[in-house]
């Protein structure tokens, strides 16, 4: 079975949710005009990032009567999408989220768990954390999500593998850092190597999108990528360049790779699990 | 091993890219600068004129009685080197009433009232022109103090504030910044004859070097020791750094509500936009 996937390299403006979701509309469009399947929103895609005391007037509620999602169920009709935004549940917590919409339903959001508070970031003070990293079935087999920090950390990505996911979706507003005699940023770098590593370690699909544009005096450096499960490059978005970029993949590949590589069968699922408890508990010593 | 080596075609590429998005997100499509003949404004004038275009940018050169020709006529050749638009507002006019005013005047007071007049005729022509001004600092001078508050330090965006001067120089050599004004020494043209590395006590070469372990690779004052720093030069830098701390803040707001600009009222610069 081969799918196209979409990857949306795009701007925002900041906390102004209603243009978002225009620019989010136009960028359906032009998708579905060149044939792909799913489309990949980056972090926060309807929102902006640096949001900070902007995050609650931006929150949104995901169902069929919010206005907003309202619109994308009814693009996801012939398209599968995955947007970025805040969602604010029924307690009033607010969290980084991002939902996966398909034949106009919500099939899953995934609530950001790891949320960078340190150096420039400062995400902890606006948002709550999310507190589960969920595989889920779709039209195109078995997927999950992360959100930026999520996938710097390798615990996630290996428990959506351990739970099914054959494609990983990663979206991220990463700002860009460490200017070097290099002709990318050191950050770029870093962020294209762990998703070849965690393509080629889980023999899996990564694809990530990361936006572009500027916010106060940040810059998102966009070179989205999709990895396939040899670990080889399927296509790279141009840095700081706006695109809607379409590229296909064969999830046939999967069988092929496994078959040669089978590190998943040979994954010991319940030696990790008992090795975790061992490490728990010794870490829960007082003298620890 | 301290390398302070940039890609210079990056930097233009994220700095030219900030330029344009910073001006335009608030509806402006014009900038100005004062340029001085020395590197930082020299830099910050290319990359504007790359961003924005050359018709779109303002060169405001403004020299004191005792500014020297050479930087003058340094500041023409970039100005007909990119097209840019220019004009020349001598200050010595509007600054010398009140230099003269008092006769313990200082070589740093007079400086500083020079700097100041600067800001006031760049915030002027910015109404003028309708264009933003464009800042110079440098992160070395930024994070040394070397500079006048509400002074040349004024400024609605800047371009240049994350790279040290030794990288200042290298994107200028990549932008086609004359050699002349690259191989001349840095200078604040405060004074006759004065040069920034004289009036430091160092030079550009040694203290980024020792900025960059401190500051972006966070060692510590005796792992720069370890590193063949004398003791005396990291104090002086770090008192530097502590003492001018309050030119890269905004002043403090004494708290008494519930919620106050600054603490708890947290909005981006870019909000809405």
């Amino acid at each position: 079975m081969k799918i196209r996937i979409a990857l949306a390299q795009c701007n925002t403006k900041l906390g102004d949710v209603s243009t978002n979701l225009e620019k989010h509309l136009s960028l359906i469009g032009e998708a579905k005009r060149k044939q792909a399947d799913l489309v990949i929103f980056p972090e926060l895609s309807l929102t902006g990032y640096a949001l900070q005391d902007l995050a609650v007037t931006a929150a949104l509620r995901p169902h069929q009567e919010d206005p907003v999602f309202k619109e994308l169920l009814l693009a996801s009709q012939d398209i599968d999408l995955m947007v970025g935004f805040v969602h604010e549940d029924r307690r009033h917590r607010f969290f980084i989220a991002s939902a996966y919409l398909s034949q106009g339903k919500i099939l899953h959001i995934h609530n950001k768990v790891y949320l960078p508070t340190y150096g420039m970031f400062d995400e902890g003070r606006f948002f709550a954390h999310g507190n589960s990293a969920r595989a889920f079935n779709t039209r195109f087999g078995r997927v999950g999500m992360l959100i930026c920090e999520d996938f710097w950390h390798a615990s996630l990505p290996y428990l959506l593998w351990l739970n099914g996911a054959d494609i990983l979706l990663f979206s991220s507003a990463s700002p860009g850092r460490g200017l070097n005699e290099n002709p990318r940023l050191s950050s770029s770098q870093w962020v294209e190597h762990t998703n070849r590593a965690y393509a080629g370690l889980f023999t899996t699909f990564v694809a990530h999108t990361n936006r572009v544009g500027y916010e106060d005096g940040l810059n998102f450096w966009g070179g989205s990528t999709i990895f396939d499960p040899d670990g080889d490059l399927v296509i790279r978005v141009p840095d700081f360049t706006p695109a809607l970029a379409v590229a296909e993949i064969d999830l046939n590949e999967l069988q092929r790779t496994r078959t040669r590589l089978p590190l998943l069968r040979d994954e010991r699922i319940t030696m990790v699990q008992k090795e975790l408890e061992r490490i728990i508990s010794e870490n829960d010593r007082p003298d620890h | 091993m301290i390398d302070l080596t940039i890609n210079p075609q990056l930097a233009e590429t994220i700095l030219t890219g900030f330029i344009e998005s910073e001006l335009n997100r608030v509806g402006f499509s014009k900038t100005l600068l004062g340029l001085s003949g020395g590197l930082d404004s020299a830099v910050s004038l290319y990359l504007s004129a790359k961003a924005l275009g050359p018709e779109n940018v303002l060169a405001v050169c403004m020299p004191y009685k005792t500014s020297p020709q050479n930087t003058l006529d340094d500041a023409q050749t970039m100005i007909d080197d990119l097209g840019v638009q220019s004009l020349t507002i001598e200050i010595t006019d509007m600054v010398d009433p009140l230099i003269n005013r008092f006769e313990d005047m200082t070589k740093l007071r007079a400086g500083n009232i020079m700097a100041r007049m600067r800001m006031i005729v760049l915030y002027d022509q910015s109404v003028a022109f309708n264009g933003l001004v464009m800042g110079t600092s440098n992160k070395t001078e930024m994070l040394l103090g070397y500079s006048t508050v509400f002074g040349d330090a004024a400024a609605a965006l800047q371009p240049i504030g994350d790279l040290y001067k030794t990288q200042v120089r290298q994107l200028a050599r990549h932008l086609g910044v004359p050699d002349k004004v690259l191989e001349k020494a840095p200078s604040a043209d405060l004074w006759d004859g004065q040069t920034d590395e004289g009036e430091l006590g160092f030079t550009y070469a040694e203290v980024d070097k020792l900025l960059y372990l401190l500051v972006d690779q966070r060692y510590r004052p005796e792992d720069c020791v370890e590193e063949g720093f004398e003791k005396a030069f990291i104090d002086k830098v770090m008192g530097l750094m502590r003492r001018n701390h309050f030119k890269r803040v905004m002043p403090p707001i004494a708290k008494l509500s519930q919620r106050t600009i600054g603490y708890d009222f947290l909005y981006p610069r870019d909000w809405g936009t």
